[in-house]
């Protein structure tokens, strides 16, 4: 298990120095004129200008050979400095630590609602294949992850903000505020965890040792709860990792659509305006958390799954 | 099968609950009940002045020494008695007595100047002007100039010279706080998307009739749509065409749509063969068919532009022009007047040189790529073969100094200054401008330009601006296509709503809440 965790470790210091790496170079190699862009991101589009640009260019000075420019990136990330962001000048861990704060839970609550969702729904239809239930979770999750994050996003507001008006359209700041984001959210994720619980369950109800559980006399319970859930949640689980994509993917649209002050509106925001310190910090955020998330569905592999255990 | 039906109701009105008392305690849970809320696309980009500083002057949090008023006239705000020397050289105000910051710190001629010092300093409106020095008499402020500037109160005018409380700033000059003289204190910046604001008790002009404000960036024009539907958003500004129709028919809202002085043209890099002789540039206007764009793209053919400023510019736009008209086969005959032939392919050409030409826009305002490709259709029909690039709008002024730009359509302000010559000025003067004229040379409009510049005689300033107009309109160095509108969405709740054309100031301090 020490080593796995090391493995993870050292992975996440690769992520690191890839991250800045990449970044960096892909900001420089982007088209356009940086102290432009910058000068729009600060000052918007009626008042930039390229005489403001040039001042931006000399302030930040961004004429400096490229190399050098590198140098001084990778050693002010090996200090843990961030640097300040282009456009607002505050520190960058300070945005970052304010707009992940808000990503992280948003993403916590829409996997622990698709928790709920999904895998149950995903159960009770692989316990009874071809039943109603089954085809019904069957439409439903192709119909979810065929709609794209933004419509369903919309329909969410128009039925329960505008409609319903149970909850608040977009902002942020209370916890009925992360509802509506978070629920489109977790109903693209339910959408496929659900159909990945389904067919582990039919795979693991055709199996020798659950035809077993019921012949020794189980009760239906006990056969599902002992044999059926455990077996049948351990692809589900390394299933959530690769999920994750998904959710970043998601939380960028949904965030700009519900006017939520996340990581991937500042990153999108960030890259528009070219504001190298803020991609850097926003992607090495993200890249840091792919990996922790990653090893915690390790762990959480290894806790159902023995078999690993004794490999370790 | 029946205890799984039992689950599933009874997870049904649990759910059903939930959003019943998530709705109630939605209400409940807010104790400032009456708090206005602002949904609006503009961003919070930083503290700084010039560059949000637009958002704190509209939410009366910051004020400047002088403002455009109801009446459309540039008037003096946090100064009075301003005096300027014979030779024009010299501007004297006196600081307005009893302004206080939010801090509780009185507003100062010192101050004043250490504000205005710094704007001057920095990336903004004030480096366009003459301004020598800065200078503190008593209660005055004396601004020197090196040269007559009449402009010189409408630049005072741009949120980029507001005023700020000594308390705002921290050792190394970096703005760590707003602390105005409005009749809103900033409570909490959430950049950037959240302003907090409460009124402040020792306005000068008295205290607001709201008590708590509070503003979100909310950059998606239909969820803006929805939260003045849902009543999420007592005042929504900025709303686009397709849903003000949507609007106007809800019973719980007002919506009042006013022009603004903002114009979307085309910007023609008069260098080119292509657009090199007025007569080209006529032909071009005669190709485009504004008034199909106004009513499909804009949806209100009123805002077809007949000329370069629309009516909402008073002085500026000029009733004695023709207005601009869609003629395809006279725009035919003048190409053809100019040399260019129709070939084969159905597109023009002159000396072996085909009339090719690529159009650079933007999608920041997403009705700009739409009309230009319904531009692209309107310039085919006479032979012009147009192509379109969609980037980043920082390639317009980046084409504009490398020289490699054709033509571009662009939406421009004139009223980010509070006089539309401060644009003019800069857009149509001599070398012209990234957001203006392309290597146009007319000393006429140049000598007019100057002339106005120092201008302080009514009459004599209406007959330059009408001559500067007809020219502009004949030359045509850059092509008006639409005008613009400024939709906003009030709650029925709320009275005393105006809607500022020249975008300067929300008035909020004026707004109450309908007794019931």
């Amino acid at each position: 298990m020490k080593q796995r965790l090391m493995l993870r470790l050292m992975q996440c210091v690769a992520v690191v120095l890839m991250v800045g790496t990449l970044s960096f170079a892909l900001m420089v190699a982007l088209p356009g004129d940086p102290a432009m862009r910058i000068a729009a991101g600060r000052y918007g589009p009626d008042m930039m200008n390229s005489a403001i640009a040039d001042q931006v260019r000399a302030e930040l000075e961004l004429e400096q050979p490229l190399a050098q420019r590198f140098v001084v990136w990778m050693g002010d990330l090996l200090r843990f400095d961030l640097g300040h962001s282009l456009v607002t000048g505050a520190p960058v861990v300070d945005e970052i630590g304010l707009q992940l704060g808000h990503s992280l839970m948003l993403a916590l609550l829409a996997f622990a609602i698709s928790l709920l969702i999904g895998p149950t729904l995903g159960a009770l239809a692989g316990l009874m294949p071809g039943s109603w239930m089954d085809r019904t979770t069957l439409v439903l999750a192709t119909a979810l992850r065929a709609v794209p994050p933004f419509v369903l996003a919309v329909l969410m507001m128009v039925i329960f903000a505008v409609t319903l008006r149970w909850l608040p359209t977009a902002g942020f700041g209370s916890w009925q505020h992360l509802l509506l984001p978070a629920i489109t959210l977790a109903l693209g994720l339910a959408a496929m965890s659900s159909r990945v619980m389904r067919d582990a369950m039919v795979r693991v109800t055709r199996e020798p040792y659950f035809a077993h559980a019921r012949l020794k006399g189980l009760s239906d319970r006990a056969v599902v709860q002992r044999h059926g859930l455990r077996n049948a949640s351990l692809p589900v689980f390394t299933y959530l990792g690769l999920q994750l994509v998904y959710l970043v993917e998601g939380v960028v649209v949904v965030e700009s659509i519900f006017a939520f002050p996340g990581i991937g509106h500042a990153l999108v925001h960030a890259i528009i305006a070219r504001d190298v310190p803020m991609v850097q910090g926003t992607a090495l955020a993200m890249g840091g958390l792919f990996v922790v998330l990653n090893s915690l569905v390790d762990l959480g592999c290894v806790q159902l799954d023995p078999r690993l255990r004794r490999a370790a | 099968m029946n205890k799984k039906t039992g689950i599933l109701v009874g997870a049904i009105v649990v759910l059903a609950a939930l959003g019943v008392w998530v709705s109630l305690d939605n209400k409940a849970s807010d104790p400032l009940a009456e708090v206005l809320d602002i949904a609006s696309p503009l961003e919070i980009s930083g503290l700084e002045p010039a560059k949000s500083g637009y958002l704190f002057t509209r939410m009366q949090a910051a004020e400047t020494l002088f403002i455009i008023n109801r009446e459309r006239q540039l008037v003096p705000q946090l100064v009075e008695n301003v005096e300027v020397s014979g030779d024009g050289l010299d501007w004297r105000m006196d600081v307005r007595d009893s302004v206080m910051f939010h801090d509780g710190t009185p507003l100062t001629a010192e101050v004043v100047a250490t504000n205005l010092r710094r704007a001057l300093a920095r990336p903004g409106v004030l480096q366009n002007t003459p301004i020598d020095e800065i200078a503190v008499d008593a209660s005055s402020v004396v601004i020197s100039l090196r040269e007559p500037f009449a402009l010189l109160p409408a630049f005072l005018a741009h949120y980029s010279t507001l005023m700020l409380a000594p308390s705002s700033f921290n050792e190394a000059g970096d703005i760590t706080a707003i602390v105005g003289t409005g009749a809103y204190q900033v409570n909490e910046v959430v950049p950037p998307l959240r302003i907090e604001l409460s009124a402040f008790d020792d306005w000068w002009q008295g205290r607001a009739n709201i008590e708590q404000v509070r503003y979100l960036a909310v950059p998606r024009g239909e969820t803006r749509t929805m939260m003045s539907q849902s009543g999420d958003a007592d005042l929504t500004l900025s709303l686009p065409p397709v849903a003000t129709e949507q609007l106007a028919s809800d019973p719980n809202i007002n919506l009042q749509v006013v022009t603004i002085p903002r114009t979307r043209l085309l910007k023609l890099n008069t260098a080119k063969p292509f657009f090199d002789s007025a007569q080209e540039r006529q032909a071009l206007s005669l190709a485009i068919n504004r008034e199909a764009l106004a009513r499909v793209v804009m949806r209100n053919p009123d805002l077809a532009a007949e000329q370069l400023f629309p009516a909402a510019i008073s002085g500026w736009s000029n009733r004695q022009l023709a207005p601009l008209e869609y003629d395809p086969q006279r725009a035919r005959d003048l190409l053809n007047e100019a040399g260019w032939t129709l070939g084969d392919d159905g597109y023009l050409s002159r000396d072996d040189q085909r009339f090719e030409v690529t159009l650079r826009t933007y999608a920041s305002w997403p009705d700009l790529p739409l009309l230009a490709t319904a531009i692209q259709n309107q310039l085919a029909e006479v032979g012009i073969d147009l192509a379109i690039s969609v980037g980043s709008y920082t390639e317009i002024p980046a084409g504009h100094q490398d020289g490699t730009l054709d033509l571009a359509l662009i939406t421009r302000s004139f009223s980010m200054v509070p006089d539309p010559l401060a644009t003019v000025m800069e857009d149509y003067g001599p070398g012209g401008a990234d957001w203006g004229a392309m290597n146009w040379v007319n000393d006429q409009a140049f000598g007019l330009i100057d002339q106005l510049s120092v201008s302080t005689d009514a009459d004599a300033r209406d007959a330059q601006l009408q001559q500067l107009t007809t020219l502009l309109h004949a030359e045509l160095p850059t092509i008006p296509v639409v005008w613009s509108e400024l939709a906003v969405a009030a709650s029925k709740r709320l009275e005393g709503v105006y809607v500022d054309p020249y975008e300067q100031n929300y008035y909020l301090s004026d707004l109450r809440w309908v007794q019931e």
